[in-house]
C-alpha cells in the first residue's frame, strides 16, 4: 500500500463535495471537496506499489482540462490508468451537473 | 482437509462439575445438556452443548453446532421464558465450547442459517425477558457457534486458559482462505488484536465482563469450582442490575481503548439522526 | 404486475443487481427522501485494515441513509459487495448496529422507524475477526429488540449474496425478498469445501450450489418470503409492501422447524426439489 500525494495551482473555486466509485477489485473511490487554498491537492492511497509516475501521468492531463480548487482524496484498488481517468471525468461532470 | 478437531470434553466436564448433574433435563438430542441447578442462593438453568458420538447427524458427533443443536437450544430457552413467566427470570448459564457450526451441504440445504438465528433469537428473547444470560467460555467459542450459543449474553466470562479461543473461523481454514501459512496468521494476531485468537486478546476488545486466572481449566478442583461459581453468581447479579440490551459491552476501559471506533460511530449517528 | 408487453418491460427494466450500495438505499427509499448518515466524508474508516496494507474505503462499505418509504420514517442500511466482499468489519458492523439500535430508540419513544437490510456480503471480514464477529452478535440483538416495535425487512440480491454471521441476520428478519441471483447460506462454498472436502461440495459448481442455498429454493422452501425479478422498481416495491406485514418470525418457528427435522434420515436426506414439497410454503405458486 503506498500514499502519493500531488500539487497543481488552481484558481477556480469548486462549489460542492463530490463522492464516485467503490473500492472494489480494479476500481477506486474519488472523494473531490474544495480546497483551502489557491491549489488543486490530490493525496492518493493506492493498494499496488511503485506506479508514482504513472499517477502523475495520469493526474497532469487530468489538471491539464480541469482547473478547480479541489481537494481529491483517492482510494484505489489497482485500477487502470484509463479506469482512473473515468473516475476522476465522473467526479467532475457530477460536480458540474 | 478437515478441522483443527480437537475434540473437547471440557464443555461436558465443566457443565458435570458445576451442576454435579443436579436437577438435570432429560433432553434429546444428547448434545444439548440442561441443568437445573443451584448456584448461590437461585437456581441457575445450566446449558452446554457437547459432542455425541452416537448423534444421528455426522457433523455433531464431534462437536459441531449443527441443525438439531440449534433448534433445541431455541427450544430449550423458550421453555425457560415461558415457565417463568410471572415469576422470577431465573438466571442461564451457557457453557461455551464450541468448535464450528456444522459444515455440510445437507445442513445448508436444511437451513443452518435459520436454526443458529433461532437460537440467537431465544437467547435474546430471553435476554429482553429479563432472564440474566451469563456465558461461560470454557473452550473454543468460534464463529455461529458462539453467535447461536452464548454471544447473546449479558456478561461473558471465561477461563484464562490457552485452550480458550475465540474467532470467526478456524485457524486453518482462515489460513486458506487468506493464502498464508498458520504462522503468518498469528503473527498477524500479535499485531492485530480483533485478528488474535486467544482469550487474553480476546479480553482486551473490551467484550469479557472478566477473565478468570489460576484455574484449572481441564480438571476443575473443588477450590476452582467455588471460584467460578462465586464469578458466575456475581456476573448474574451485575446483569440484573444492569440493562437488557448489550450496550454493556463499549463501556469497559478496555472497550473505549480498543474499540473506540464502534463508541464513535455510534455517537456521530446520533448525531445525525434527525435532520438538521 | 406491469400490464406492458414483455418486451417493454424488458426494455424499462433497471437492473437493481448492477447498482453500487448507495444507489440500492436511493432506490428503495420514497424518491428525495434520501439523507445518508456517516458518509463518505465523515470519513469513519477502518482502524485495522491500513495496518495491513489494505486500502480502505471513506465509508467502510455500509451506507446509512434515513428517507421514508410509502411515506412513513425509515432507515436503510445497505451494504457494498463490491468492498472486500461486503464483508463486516468493526466501522461496517457498527454502523448497521447502531442505525437498528437508533431505530429501536426511536421506536421505544413512540416514533416508529422502519428498518430496511440490504444485504449483499460474505459475513465477517477476517481482517478484522473478532470486531466483525461482535458487531453482527449486536446486530442481531437489535434486530430481535426492534421485531417486537416494527417488522424488519432484508434485501438479498446479489450476486455476493449472504453468507456467515450475516445469514443469520436475514434469517432473522420479519420479512426476507430475494431474487433468483441471491444465494443465502451460512458457510461459503469454498469454507464448506474446506472443511469437508470436494466431495462434500464442490464450489465451482454452481447449478449445485444455487440448487441448495439460491434464492428460488429459498423462496420454495419457505426460507424466503418473496422471490423477485433483478429490477430496482419490482424491489422497492416489494420492500413497500413488506414493511407493512405483520407476520411471526421464521426464526420462532421452533416446533415446526424440529419436526420436519425429525422426519428426515440424515442417512438419506432429501434431493432439494423434493425439499420444495416436503417445506411446501402455504401460498406455494405465487408470491
Amino acid at each position: 500500500m503506498e500514499v502519493l500525494n500531488f500539487t497543481y495551482p488552481a484558481r477556480q473555486p469548486v462549489a460542492q463535495r463530490v463522492h464516485v466509485g467503490v473500492v472494489g477489485s480494479g476500481d477506486l473511490e474519488v472523494l473531490l471537496e474544495p480546497s483551502p487554498d489557491q491549489h488543486a491537492h490530490v493525496a492518493v492511497t493506492t493498494s499496488v506499489d511503485g506506479f508514482g509516475a504513472v499517477w502523475k501521468i495520469v493526474l497532469d492531463r487530468f489538471f491539464s482540462r480541469f482547473a478547480g480548487a479541489a481537494a481529491i482524496e483517492i482510494n484505489d484498488f489497482g485500477a487502470t490508468p484509463g479506469v482512473v481517468m473515468l473516475r476522476l471525468e465522473q467526479a467532475v461532470e457530477t460536480l458540474h451537473r | 482437509m478437515g478441522t483443527d478437531l480437537s475434540v473437547s470434553g471440557r464443555g461436558l466436564r465443566w457443565f458435570e462439575a458445576l451442576t454435579g448433574l443436579e436437577g438435570l433435563l432429560d433432553v434429546a438430542p444428547r448434545t444439548v445438556r440442561v441443568a437445573d441447578s443451584r448456584l448461590g442462593e437461585e437456581i441457575a438453568r445450566f446449558i452446554a452443548v457437547v459432542p455425541d458420538p452416537g448423534n444421528r447427524f455426522p457433523r455433531a458427533r464431534q462437536g459441531e453446532l449443527g441443525l438439531e443443536e440449534a433448534w433445541t437450544l431455541a427450544r430449550q430457552l423458550r421453555r425457560t421464558v415461558a415457565e417463568d413467566l410471572g415469576a422470577r427470570a431465573r438466571a442461564v448459564i451457557a457453557i461455551v465450547d464450541v468448535s464450528s457450526q456444522a459444515y455440510g451441504r445437507r445442513e445448508e440445504l436444511l437451513g443452518i442459517h435459520l436454526a443458529c438465528a433461532a437460537a440467537a433469537d431465544a437467547y435474546a428473547g430471553a435476554r429482553l425477558a429479563g432472564h440474566p444470560l451469563v456465558a461461560l467460555l470454557v473452550g473454543k467459542a468460534m464463529s455461529g457457534a458462539f453467535l447461536a450459543h452464548g454471544y447473546q449474553a449479558n456478561r461473558i466470562l471465561a477461563l484464562d486458559s490457552p485452550e480458550v479461543l475465540v474467532h470467526a473461523m478456524s485457524k486453518q481454514a482462515a489460513a486458506r482462505v487468506t493464502r498464508r501459512s498458520l504462522e503468518a496468521l498469528e503473527q498477524l494476531g500479535e499485531r492485530i488484536v480483533p485478528m488474535a485468537y486467544d482469550v487474553r486478546a480476546f479480553a482486551r476488545l473490551g467484550l469479557l465482563h472478566r477473565l478468570i486466572e489460576g484455574v484449572n481449566a481441564d480438571a476443575p478442583g473443588a477450590d476452582d469450582l467455588v471460584r467460578v461459581r462465586a464469578e458466575l453468581a456475581a456476573a448474574i447479579e451485575d446483569a440484573r442490575a444492569g440493562s437488557r440490551d448489550l450496550s454493556v459491552r463499549l463501556t469497559s476501559a478496555a472497550a473505549r481503548e480498543t474499540r473506540a471506533a464502534s463508541i464513535a460511530v455510534r455517537r456521530r449517528l446520533t448525531e445525525q439522526w434527525d435532520a438538521p | 404486475m406491469s400490464a406492458a408487453p414483455p418486451h417493454e418491460r424488458f426494455l424499462t427494466r433497471h437492473s437493481f443487481i448492477e447498482l453500487p450500495a448507495r444507489e440500492r438505499a436511493r432506490a428503495i427509499l420514497d424518491a428525495d427522501s434520501f439523507r445518508e448518515l456517516l458518509g463518505p466524508f465523515d470519513r469513519l474508516k477502518s482502524p485495522w485494515l491500513p495496518l495491513q496494507g489494505v486500502v480502505a474505503q471513506s465509508d467502510d462499505g455500509v451506507v446509512i441513509a434515513r428517507g421514508r418509504i410509502g411515506g412513513r420514517p425509515a432507515v436503510v442500511a445497505a451494504i457494498e459487495g463490491a468492498f472486500q466482499g461486503g464483508s463486516i468489519g468493526e466501522v461496517s458492523g457498527s454502523k448497521v448496529a447502531g442505525a437498528l439500535e437508533l431505530a429501536l430508540r426511536d421506536c421505544e419513544r413512540g416514533r416508529p422507524v422502519l428498518p430496511v437490510l440490504l444485504l449483499e456480503t460474505g459475513g465477517v471480514r477476517l481482517q478484522e475477526a473478532n470486531l466483525g464477529l461482535a458487531a453482527i452478535a449486536e446486530i442481531h440483538a437489535a434486530i430481535v429488540a426492534l421485531r417486537r416495535h416494527v417488522p424488519v425487512v432484508g434485501v438479498v440480491a446479489g450476486m455476493v449474496g449472504c453468507f456467515g454471521g450475516m445469514s443469520l441476520a436475514a434469517a432473522l428478519c420479519t420479512t426476507l425478498i430475494v431474487t433468483r441471483q441471491a444465494r443465502l447460506g451460512m458457510n461459503g462454498p469454498e469454507v464448506i469445501e474446506q472443511e469437508a472436502g470436494i466431495a462434500e461440495l464442490d464450489s465451482t459448481d454452481h447449478a449445485l450450489i444455487w440448487s441448495l442455498v439460491g434464492g428460488e429454493q429459498r423462496h420454495a422452501t419457505g426460507l424466503a418470503d418473496a422471490l423477485v425479478d433483478d429490477d430496482a422498481e419490482a424491489i422497492a416495491a416489494q420492500v413497500r409492501s413488506a414493511v407493512e406485514r405483520v407476520a411471526s418470525p421464521r426464526s420462532e418457528q421452533v416446533e415446526c422447524f424440529l419436526e420436519r427435522l425429525a422426519s428426515i434420515d440424515p442417512g438419506n436426506p432429501p434431493e432439494p426439489r423434493a425439499l420444495r414439497a416436503l417445506w411446501a410454503r402455504e401460498d406455494a405458486g405465487g408470491h
